[in-house]
């Protein structure tokens, strides 16, 4: 994705979450598609806005928790059926009731694992080094300024007609993210 | 948007629909009430077991309705704008729904065994309990529980009403701080409700769990039918412009996690009573895995766990009025199933399931005179209130 001679993309600065959130989906709708915004707050609208709904991260989740719920049912079944029959209360070796209770929590917790994992993974996470952070004013996005983000990978992207775009959106300021 | 520019009286068609509901409501609870009275004369015993049955199911959409308005006037939130005004017209039927509970009054003797001194004398269990199990303190306590929920929704609709014309202070307040002890109150009244009305029914039998599981019970069977409301609403004017997905997704997920909470506490009784296994415990699972009543209890597991919660994981499915509405009325009634295991079993002293056409007038009248209440209830306030405090958040959710 990286071009030498290029910018990473183009940086729009906005004061306040409505801003922002209305210049992702101006973005959208013009066709911009390799777009990322950066907040010092979740702001459930501009999931909508930028169509972030759709990943990988609720089958990973599911694949994680059915591995949890098989793993849990099985450990017991081997343990209390086929290595250690011991026959307590006169009670069936295989007594699915009982199994339950751990089945359910392996399901939960290797769910959240994938959860967790499956998150950094997704997100390329530990990441040491990011353009955005070349531009100076950046730091104030985990404070309290908003940034849109319109990579130069974008078929779109166009160093001037873009820059005019974000400007035309009330951006506060325009900046380049060098490589 | 602001609120000032939007009209949240109902409109005139939809008005009109409401009172051909309320009509054809009325009609159901009329035919209900004459099949009612012909099981009264016929089969008494097994009209009280029916109408003990249906009352509890059609209350509990009531009482549940009203828990959510106290839990959402101390969360906020722009879900609770949009179920507040169906939640108060449900809270509302409570004064006549406490009514209702007379004809139990009158015919406790014949639902619940430590009313016959013989019995009673018979059985050191019950001649321990009597103490508590005894007419005139089970009196005491359903006044207590109704009335206790009647002078609830009186307030909190009073207040409602005075926030209508006066503006959210000091309604508001006065409604939120209510809210807090309501809630509690609430619990406390669904678990002693559940234990005096349908514990009761076998009278040597406990679990710590039941009165939770109402409480799980009663607040699936009110969201299931908030939700379906708010569908039917959402059609016309005023609230096919308010109302958006991210509402409706927000009271799905309740309905969700509502739905595994139920699950959760069923599962915790019946697990603590295999695994315990001991002969005073069982008898309640024992004849209701029997005699027809196994095929009830699988239909449980099934449509009352595990269809609802694989679909309702659906984010998109959530987000759609229509098969939302479908889902929560299966819900629905998987809770008169529901309510039904629970309490038919034990009214009929372990008998094979076997349906009855009273069982049919008991829900057609109980559910029709709700209904009608409901409905009528309904149509008197706007379905949206203009000086709720979260307004404005609600009209911009999701937009």
């Amino acid at each position: 994705m990286r071009k030498p001679d290029g910018v990473y993309g183009l940086m729009a600065e906005f004061d306040d979450p409505t801003m922002l959130v209305n210049a992702a989906r101006a973005a959208r709708e013009k066709g911009f598609r390799r777009l990322d915004a950066y907040t010092p707050f979740p702001i459930e609208d501009l999931t909508d806005a930028l169509h972030l709904h759709r990943n990988k991260l609720p089958l990973i989740v599911l694949i994680g928790g059915l591995t949890g719920g098989f793993t849990g049912y099985l450990l017991q079944y081997f343990t209390t059926v086929i290595y250690y029959p011991i026959n307590i209360a006169g009670r069936p070796l295989h007594s699915w009731p009982s199994y339950i209770i751990i089945t359910f929590e392996l399901t939960i917790l290797f769910a959240s694992i994938s959860a967790v994992l499956g998150l950094l993974g997704l997100c390329g996470l530990p990441m040491p080094y990011h353009p955005v952070f070349n531009v100076p004013r950046f730091s104030a996005a985990s404070r309290d300024r908003f940034f849109l983000c319109i990579e130069s990978t974008d078929p779109l992207f166009d160093r001037q007609s873009t820059t005019k775009f974000l400007e035309s959106l009330d951006a506060k300021e325009v900046s380049e993210v060098e490589h | 948007m602001t609120a000032a520019a939007l009209d949240f009286n109902i409109s005139s068609d939809l008005l009109t629909d409401i009172r051909r509901w309320r009509t054809r409501a009325m009609v159901v609870g009329v035919i209900g009430v004459i099949l009612l009275v012909l099981g009264w004369v016929t089969s008494p015993a097994q009209f009280y077991r029916s109408y003990l049955w249906a009352y509890i199911y059609f209350l509990g959409i009531a009482a549940g309705s009203m828990a959510w308005l106290m839990l959402q006037y101390l969360t906020g939130g722009a879900w609770g704008v949009a179920i507040r005004r169906p939640a108060e017209a449900a809270a509302r039927t409570i004064p006549v729904m406490a009514v209702l509970f007379v004809p139990i009054a009158i015919g406790y003797a014949s639902l619940y065994p430590w009313a016959h001194s013989d019995l009673v004398a018979a059985d050191p269990i019950l001649k321990h309990k009597a103490a508590y199990l005894n007419f005139p303190f089970f009196l005491v306590r359903a006044v207590a529980i109704l009335g206790g929920w009647s002078l609830l929704s009186v307030l909190l609709n009073r207040w409602s009403l005075r926030e209508d014309r006066e503006g959210p202070r000091p309604a508001h307040n006065l409604m939120a701080r209510l809210s807090g002890p309501g809630l509690i109150f609430w619990v406390f009244a669904v678990t002693f409700m559940s234990i005096d009305w349908v514990m009761s029914l076998n009278p040597d039998w406990f679990s710590t769990m039941f009165g939770l599981l109402f409480v799980a019970g009663q607040g699936l069977s009110s969201i299931a039918f908030l939700i379906t409301i708010l569908v039917l609403l959402s059609q016309q004017r005023p609230l096919s412009e308010i109302l958006t997905t991210r509402h409706l997704h927000d009271v799905g997920k309740l309905m969700f996690a509502n739905v595994m909470l139920w699950a959760y506490f069923s599962f915790s009784q019946w697990l603590i009573i295999w695994a315990g296994n001991l002969p005073e415990e069982i008898p309640w699972y024992a004849e209701r895995l029997r005699g027809g009543w196994q095929y009830v209890a699988l239909v449980l597991v099934f449509g009352h766990f595990a269809l609802p919660f694989a679909l309702l994981l659906s984010r998109d499915l959530k987000r759609n009025f229509k098969l939302l509405r479908r889902i929560a009325v299966f819900v629905l009634a998987m809770r008169v199933v529901d309510v039904y295991w629970f309490v038919i079993p034990d009214a009929t002293r372990g008998a094979a399931l076997s349906p009855s056409w009273i069982d049919v007038g008991a829900f057609l009248g109980i559910g029709g005179i709700w209904a009608m209440l409901f409905l009528g209830q309904l149509a008197k306030r706007p379905l949206i209130p203009a000086n709720d405090i979260h307004i404005i958040e609600a009209l911009e959710h999701g937009r």
